[in-house]
């Protein structure tokens, strides 16, 4: 196959690969789970990309039908976008009690609060 | 009759228990549904792991779906006997959490706890049991999610930043683990373990089986805190409420070794991955590493519960260095090792909880000649700690005896003498404590007795008592180690 078969590969990757380095690279909390759930969202279209034939339908078993698509990664991408779902939603719900807590939600902001809580105790 | 559905049991024991428990909203009567949860689960996995030993590995169709089509649920000498450890520290933990929890969540959140609790047990059951590759992801997750909460609820205000520390990692570590797993069905065409492993040999095509290989190694090292991806482990286990930091400690990393031998040895196979890829050597530098880097981080910590979670990277080390010695004799050490530590890490965060609840913190400068004060539970961390470092008469004596016996028969006698260095390590950061707790004088002020409640002393003390009657007593964990080993020996080739 060619480059241009290979299309949904290529969106994958290049997906995963900016999902994964917001995670590492912002400090904001937001932010970083917006790349998680970029870095997520890609690996969805890793399973349903080879499931599907162009021209296939449903698994209907009949005459005029011959050619399927493979309907169990959209099954499982569905457990797994349900999965995403839920650790998003705590994710966020962890942040919200952070900036309760902390008054910030930039990383290095509340690693600075901890520091100066820890030498106050020393 | 009942016994041949005994491994669905074990899941949806603590599955349906917890939303039940979200309905009923009473802490007390969570708790006792927990308590009876914990015990039961444990009853079941003993039958089971007597089962298994009778007649062999139990293979159970969920509603009766045959697989490769449906999911099957798989017990056998290794996932039997993991089981039994995590169902164990659960029906240790439980009856420990009530006083413990009184004290660390707020009475509202009671019955929330135990809901968490239970999720949280059956997730790492459900990674434990399943023959399929897709379902180990989403109990993973199960596992995982309930554990964020759980850690989140501890008192300091840091508990919320070291979940959400886990939550980005343990994310990571999980999408790796799906990629891998997508890779492989992508060759295979399956995702029952077994199928999956008479198809691999067949397929032609070999980057994608490798790149699957890799994630999910990498997927895997995090969520079982291998040195270098161990960065959310001290946190967690510092801030998390006390008896989830025993839980998670005893448990969680464990069942993540699990599934890694699970990977290697029933999918990959032996051959693939110790002979042609130099994956033991990787697996052998980390280790050392974690044996050496972790444990001097340890001697620098002055809070006791970082301390020692440090020393948990530490002791996984270990673990994955009996892996990397690619025999039966290091899987066993390995898989034995994973019993020992777990027992007596269980029951040192136990007592630390019990420290925490009398003098409001565990740092050093708490224990401070509490010897005199809370006698019982500081003997009690010095035994642990003795199995910690392997001392003979105790079980992590048998485990180090195991891993030494493994690194001597692989000719490699300078490992011997690494792994007698890095138990040194390990007396050092005990020492610590037993110098502050015996040797240091109380404040002057603080003479009376403090003795952590029964309710927590009990639970602590039986897996005390077991690590030392497991020093002596070797026929549960060496033998049924090395039966594990053999069998995954067997069945790679």
């Amino acid at each position: 196959m060619s480059a241009a078969g290979h299309f949904a590969y290529w969106v994958t990757i290049f997906l995963l690969m900016a999902g994964l380095y917001i995670l590492i690279a912002r400090g904001n909390l937001i932010k970083k789970l917006v790349g998680m759930s970029i870095f997520q969202t890609s690996v969805y279209l890793l399973y349903i990309a080879p499931g599907k034939l162009i021209g296939g339908t449903a698994p209907i078993f009949a005459e005029q039908f011959k050619v399927y698509s493979n309907p169990l990664p959209h099954v499982l991408i569905l457990t797994a976008i349900v999965v995403g779902v839920a650790t998003l939603a705590l994710g966020l719900a962890l942040v919200v009690r952070i900036r309760e807590a902390y008054d910030t939600i930039e990383e290095d902001e509340i690693l600075a609060l901890d520091d100066k809580l820890e030498r106050e105790k020393e | 009759m009942i016994s041949a559905h005994l491994p669905a049991l074990q899941v949806a024991l603590p599955l349906i228990a917890a939303p039940l428990m979200v309905l009923v909203r009473r802490g007390g009567i969570a708790y006792g549904m927990m308590l009876a949860v914990a015990w039961i689960s444990l009853l079941i996995s003993l039958l089971l792991a007597q089962q298994v030993a009778d007649h062999g590995p139990i293979s159970y169709h969920l509603g009766s779906w045959a697989p490769p089509w449906g999911i099957e649920y798989r017990v056998d000498a290794l996932s039997a006997f993991v089981l039994v450890l995590v169902s164990l520290a659960a029906a240790a933990v439980v009856p420990y959490s009530r006083r413990s929890v009184e004290a660390e969540v707020s009475r509202e959140q009671h019955y929330l706890f135990y809901a968490m609790f239970a999720l949280c047990l059956t997730g790492l059951l459900g990674i434990t049991i399943t023959g399929d590759a897709f379902n180990i992801f989403v109990f993973l997750e199960v596992s995982s999610l309930s554990t964020y909460v759980l850690i989140a609820l501890g008192r300091d205000r840091r508990a919320l930043t070291a979940a959400y520390q886990y939550l980005i990692m343990g994310t990571i570590g999980a999408t790796f683990i799906v990629i891998g797993v997508g890779l492989l069905y992508l060759m295979t065409g399956s995702l029952n373990l077994v199928d999956i492993a008479q198809r691999l040999p067949d397929v032609a095509e070999r980057r994608p089986v490798l790149a699957a290989l890799a994630f999910l190694t990498v997927g895997i090292s995090l969520k079982l805190a291998l040195f270098p991806l161990h960065l959310w482990l001290p946190n967690a286990y510092t801030y998390a409420p006390s008896s989830i930091s025993a839980f998670l400690a005893a448990t969680a990393t464990k069942v993540s070794v699990y599934v890694l031998i699970r990977f290697y040895y029933s999918v990959f196979g032996e051959t693939l991955v110790f002979k042609e890829l130099p994956v033991p050597l990787v697996l052998l530098a980390l280790s050392l590493a974690a044996m050496f880097i972790a444990s001097f981080a340890a001697l620098y910590q002055e809070n006791l519960k970082r301390l020692f979670a440090y020393s948990s990277v530490a002791q996984i080390g270990y673990i994955t260095l009996g892996l990397s010695l690619d025999s039966v004799g290091g899987l066993s050490a390995a898989i034995v090792h994973l019993f020992n530590h777990a027992l007596a890490k269980g029951a040192l965060f136990m007592l630390l909880g019990g420290i925490m609840l009398r003098t409001g913190g565990v740092s050093l400068h708490c224990v401070c000649g509490l010897a005199r004060r809370m006698p019982l539970t500081t003997f009690g961390i010095v035994i642990a700690g003795l199995s910690l470092i392997g001392v003979p008469g105790t079980a992590g004596f048998v485990s180090k005896w195991a891993l030494i016996t493994a690194a001597l028969e692989a000719g490699l006698w300078w490992l011997v003498l690494l792994i007698v260095a890095s138990s040194l390590l390990a007396v050092a950061y005990v020492w610590r404590f037993v110098e502050a707790a015996y040797l240091r004088a109380p404040a002057p002020e603080a003479t009376e007795k403090i003795e952590a409640p029964w309710s927590m002393l009990v639970p602590a003390w039986v897996l005390v008592a077991l690590s030392v009657y497991l020093g002596f007593d070797t026929r549960f964990t060496l033998g049924g180690a090395t039966r594990a080993a053999q069998m995954l020996f067997g069945a790679g080739g």
